[in-house]
């Protein structure tokens, strides 16, 4: 996989993508007001790994992919990034952004923007591709995902699923080595989510690392190299699927995944 | 029923479906799909004579009041003598007046350029207000006495403490601007305070998950402003803000207090000269000239954004 060229690696403090184990976190905390949504969380991901969080709403997932990307500021704990610690102070977070893509609940694409420029915006502004290569960069990540020929249109003409790989599209446009998605098909018609999970897979299969919160336990079963499984800011158990999913060691993880098999979702 | 009664839940709702028994939903007289419309739009012939008549019944009754008043005569010459009207129109400055026309482009070149200072003004002081970070506290405490002081004083006695007060102060090159200079600077900081609550509610109203997937690409805070949020807050903004500079338009007259010759000044002159106040008469077209324009093409956006985010709503 080949690196994009962060202007910065220079400074020696921002990381660059390389190694065994693309992602560290150690004692990670984070509190909203009086509601502390992490308790301390250690997590390891290595390169091209899949990694599936489960858990009841507000155990912590996506507050956990926030922090990792930086955009909510742990409170205490570190992240390294290839070696490179990224919770340090005076990283440049924007650099460090730039190798790690996330894709939310509810897409988040820009509405004022056509398809196209939805994609290419990141790449001329932040990595100063010029525009023509950006847009052709642009239509060939949109040809692989099935969205070639809407260039021009705005997302809000698109059906859920489209905005969905739309925004996958826009997160991949900057060529990040690792992706996080939160709940991505959460917000989706249930016939919309199979398009959506495709697109994963196909990442996965091309050795994209990944750390991926889900309600999909199906989903996570086929396509986690690992999971974990998140209970009121703590991992409870870590595990790969096969052994998480049949034989759950924790006494936690076993009323949780009860109570899924009860709604029939697994 | 069996006649189609005008109702306020049409001016949301589409169009109504058929109900069965060949029965067409309403019309609503009015108050179709297309949101509110002056005149019945789709209401057929029917709505529009009873628009027609109760209209002509309305103005008549107006026109009658006004013609049957006992001084009715006494004000149609003072307001609305042809000739006063004229001569106030073109001017004549060796009669001692001036044309009141010709200074309405004192109001438009004010109009104008305030306009551009304003904009410009007003979004810096909405994005000191929005910003967080510590070291623009004392600015930030600074712009919110700026928007309250001159939100809270009248605007006329702004006009009056620049044009009055600068120029007293001796000071070179500010203390020696034209009243028209001065005016204008009055209205851009007053103007400045309403627009940039205005730009803050703009800037509010866009989600703060637009800036998350801004900042999460990479974007820095400048850039995510510049290409994601601010033209989003624009949007959202422009029939208020355009309301605010229909406001404006007329308010250039309040520069004529300083003694420049704009086109209320000018009313006013010839009013004392000549007593007749046809020419206040023709200020007040020569401005109604001047906003309706800019009022409908007001409408013309809201409509065209609300058209929009149907169309959005619908796919």
């Amino acid at each position: 996989m080949s690196a994009p060229d962060p202007a910065g690696t220079g400074t020696g403090a921002a990381p660059v993508p390389g190694g065994a184990e693309a992602i560290r976190i150690e004692g990670l905390r984070k509190s909203f007001g009086p509601n502390e949504v992490l308790k301390g969380v250690d997590l390891s991901v290595a390169t091209h790994e899949v990694v599936c969080l489960i858990g009841a709403s507000g155990s912590g997932k996506s507050t956990l992919l926030r922090c990792a990307n930086l955009l909510e500021p742990a409170d205490a704990g570190r992240i390294w990034l290839w070696g490179a610690e990224v919770t340090a102070p005076g990283i440049d977070q924007n650099l460090v952004r730039r190798h790690v893509g996330i894709v939310f609940q509810s897409f988040n694409l820009f509405p004022h923007m056509n398809v196209l420029r939805n994609v290419t915006l990141a790449p001329t502004k932040v990595l100063r591709t010029p525009r023509a290569q950006a847009q052709d960069e642009a239509r060939a990540l949109l040809d692989r995902f099935g969205l070639l020929g809407r260039e021009s249109d705005f997302p809000d003409r698109m059906s859920g699923g489209q905005q969905q790989r739309l925004a996958i599209v826009r997160a991949l446009a900057m060529k990040p080595q690792i992706m996080l998605l939160d709940e991505v098909t959460s917000a989706l018609d249930p016939e919309l989510v199979a398009e959506v999970l495709d697109v994963i897979r196909e990442l996965a299969a091309s050795g994209m690392t990944m750390v991926i919160a889900t309600h999909e336990m199906g989903f996570a079963r086929d396509i986690a190299h690992r999971v974990c499984f998140l209970e009121e800011g703590r991992i409870i158990e870590d595990a790969p699927p096969a052994e998480l999913f049949t034989n759950p060691k924790d006494e936690r993880t076993r009323r949780f995944l009860r109570r899924i098999v009860d709604a029939g979702r697994l | 029923m069996d006649e189609p009664q005008p109702g306020p839940q049409g001016a949301t709702g589409p169009p109504a479906p058929s109900m069965g028994g060949g029965w067409q939903g309403p019309d609503l007289a009015g108050f179709s799909s297309r949101g509110p419309r002056l005149l019945g739009g789709g209401g057929g012939r029917r709505a529009t004579v009873v628009s027609t008549v109760s209209t002509l019944v309305v103005l008549g009754v107006l026109v009658a009041v006004f013609l049957l008043a006992p001084g009715s005569a006494t004000v149609r010459h003072a307001f609305f003598s042809p000739t006063n009207m004229w001569q106030s129109f073109i001017g004549n400055p060796k009669k001692g007046y001036y044309s009141v026309g010709a200074a309405l482009w004192l109001n438009i070149r004010i109009f104008l350029v305030a306009e551009v200072l304003i904009l410009i003004l007003a979004l810096l002081i909405a994005l000191i207000r929005q910003s967080t970070s510590p070291v623009l506290f004392p600015l930030r405490v600074l712009s919110m006495a700026y928007v309250d002081l001159f939100r809270g004083v009248p605007l006329l006695l702004v006009v009056y403490a620049i044009g009055l007060g600068i120029p007293a102060l001796s000071l070179p090159f500010i203390s020696s601007q034209s009243n028209s200079v001065y005016g204008a600077a009055a209205l851009v900081l007053s103007y400045s305070a309403y627009v940039s609550e205005v730009y803050r509610a703009g800037l509010n109203s866009v989600h703060q998950s637009q800036v998350a997937a801004a900042r999460s690409l990479g974007l820095s805070q400048p850039v995510a402003l510049r290409y994601v949020i601010l033209p989003q807050a624009v949007r959202n903004i422009i029939p208020p803000l355009l309301n605010d500079f229909i406001s404006l338009q007329k308010d250039t007259a309040l520069v004529g207090v300083l003694g420049a010759i704009e086109a209320n000044q000018a009313a006013q002159i010839y009013a004392s000269s000549q007593f007749n106040y046809s020419s206040f008469t023709v200020a007040a077209i020569l401005f109604l000239i001047l906003t309706i324009p800019l009022a409908r093409f007001t409408d013309r956006l809201i409509e065209r954004d609300r058209r929009r985010r149907l169309a959005g709503a619908t796919t």
